[in-house]
């Protein structure tokens, strides 16, 4: 007869593990992103849209006084390139959430989920690799941007990378709060008219707060409680070498609590999506 | 095949090697648990064991409670009465210990249609911490093994339904894992296909000593030296060698024995 030896299980990961599976998990995101040309194309397009068309038609109609980080008066372009940035990873935030329904749906999430791993590790590392997707977005953004005369001080483009991390760590993390609760595909159209547009009309990203107050007050108390405002002003004083504190501690507070939310949402004992033997599971 | 002649020709076979002396520790134990959503019952106090090197049939028609058995097993959902032990550990209270000892194959396919078989492969491993050099090293190994070597640069979605679940069987043996999980592995493949995945499984149990828990709705899967677990309506209805549950129902085969026990089992249950 045959015996069996067991070989007693390791307890604890060492940090040797803990970064191959965070470069795995980025290797696989930035690899389905280039297979989805499309998705990087109109990532672009939908930026370029705003600031070729509707910036160039705007121009004329609001007018920007000096506020800072600026130090004299700017093109309107100039003013509305950080709130394009912060959309890119606003909407790659989405699109992520979205992946991550897509693949609870097809199965694939089960695949990062029964991984031995921490799972609110397993969601960071999926966390910071739709991160570096967006990343790689807002600087193919900057690159073309630079052609349309926005340029910003050379240092502003490395100044900008950490605001640009935070923020696109708080827009992932909303979006995958929000994958938690969403049961199929079809319910996502929602998260389009409830999320990303109220956010991004309703905060600093296209007009200047304190136009916002003058023509109206109670949109400007909505878009100052915007978490997505505060991503811009983080990201447009980043791209000009300062830091903007207050916006700094609200998109910290934002991203911790979103995160804590998600992996809170994905724990299987203690999830707030109940779910059935059919649906989409974890 | 008739059930009572894939019995037969399994007890016959060669290939089929005897049972190893139990474990002290078993490789999946399952104490109590009972699990529900909402007020819908889907499994009732279950209990029963998996052997390391033995292969275990989980047999239950559609609905029987198996996929929401093996969510709980692998910790998509949190166990709500009962305990859940992998080699000993507690998959709620060390989950990470008892995850490295576990492979999965689920019912629904899981592999990624656009990477590739080895990208598919190098992922998983790295899910489980195996450093990339390791990876490339067990992927060509398992490729080799399941026949799928010449197609290691080719997308998941040009393969057939066969070699994608021996492709998923090699992802689930890539970290070497002592006990492996199999939800439904032949559902939609054609007989052959079939016959290689179950033999492949087989083997495994035999050559490396792996506890295999088969769930199944199809008799013919099952051979007279297999461990039986029966659920119904989430409840364990008989466990034990196939042979002696066959013996005591007094059926002449493993179907018989089946539509004898849930004929005789509670009707109306809420996991229904």
């Amino acid at each position: 007869m045959s015996s069996t030896t067991i070989k007693p299980a390791r307890s604890g990961f060492s940090l040797a593990e803990y970064l191959t599976c965070l470069n795995g998990i980025v290797w696989r995101e930035a690899l389905r992103f280039l297979h989805q040309r499309e998705r990087f194309v109109s990532a672009l397009v939908r930026p370029l849209v705003w600031l070729f068309i509707f910036a160039a038609g705007f121009r004329q109609v609001l007018g920007i006084s000096i506020i800072p980080p600026y130090e004299t008066y700017i093109l309107y372009e100039v003013y509305i390139a950080p709130g394009l940035m912060a959309m890119i990873q606003l909407f790659n935030g989405m699109q992520s959430s979205l992946s991550m329904v897509y693949d609870r749906e097809m199965g694939n999430m089960r695949t990062l989920l029964v991984s031995p791993l921490p799972r609110g590790y397993l969601l960071f590392c999926k966390l910071l690799a739709g991160t570096a997707v967006s990343l790689l977005q807002v600087y193919a953004f900057l690159l073309i941007a630079w052609f349309w005369d926005i340029a910003p001080p050379p240092i502003g483009y490395l100044t900008v990378l950490p605001a640009l991390i935070l923020s696109g760590l708080m827009l992932g993390a909303l979006g995958m709060l929000i994958s938690s609760g969403i049961k199929q595909l079809e319910n996502f159209a929602g998260v389009m008219n409830f999320v990303i547009f109220p956010m991004f009309f309703a905060s600093s990203a296209l007009y200047p707060l304190w136009r916002v107050q003058e023509g109206s007050p109670m949109l400007y108390h909505v878009c100052l409680f915007n978490p997505f405002t505060h991503a811009v002003e983080l990201t447009r004083f980043a791209l000009y070498g300062q830091i903007n504190w207050i916006s700094l501690a609200v998109v910290g507070s934002c991203t911790a609590a979103f995160m804590i939310g998600a992996i809170y949402a994905y724990d299987p004992s203690r999830g707030l999506v109940r779910r059935g033997p059919g649906g989409a599971e974890a | 095949m008739t059930a009572t002649d894939a019995a037969t020709t399994s007890q016959n076979s060669p290939d089929i090697s005897p049972r190893p002396e139990p474990a002290a520790t078993p490789a999946l134990s399952i104490d109590g648990v009972s699990h529900s959503y909402g007020i819908r019952r889907a499994l009732i106090d279950i209990n029963f064991a998996v052997a390391p090197a033995s292969f275990t049939a989980l047999l239950g028609l559609n609905g029987a409670g198996k996929s929401t058995l093996f969510s709980l097993v692998t910790r998509l959902f949190g166990i709500q009465t009962g305990r859940i032990g992998i080699f000993g550990h507690d998959i709620g209270q060390a989950p990470g210990e008892a995850l490295r000892l576990l492979g999965v194959v689920f019912q629904p396919r899981t592999l990624d249609l656009d990477l590739s078989v080895t990208q598919n492969l190098l992922y998983h491993a790295a899910l489980h911490g195996i450093s990339r050099r390791d990876a490339r090293l067990r992927s060509e190994e398992v490729l080799a093994r399941i026949g799928l070597a010449d197609r290691a640069g080719s997308k998941v979605r040009d393969l057939s339904g066969g070699q994608m679940r021996r492709l998923e069987i090699a992802r689930a043996l890539l970290h070497r894992p002592r006990l492996l999980l199999l939800d439904e592995a032949t559902v939609g493949l054609d007989v052959k296909a079939r016959a290689d995945i179950l033999s492949h499984v087989r083997q495994l149990v035999t050559e490396q000593g792996i506890g295999v828990l088969w769930a199944t709705h199809l008799f013919d899967e099952i051979s007279l030296s297999d461990d039986l677990v029966v659920l119904h309506q989430g409840r364990v209805l008989a466990h034990g060698e196939v042979s002696r549950v066959i013996a005591e129902t007094g059926a002449p085969d493993v179907n018989a024995a089946f539509a004898r026990l849930t004929a005789a089992a509670p009707s109306g249950s809420p996991a229904s």
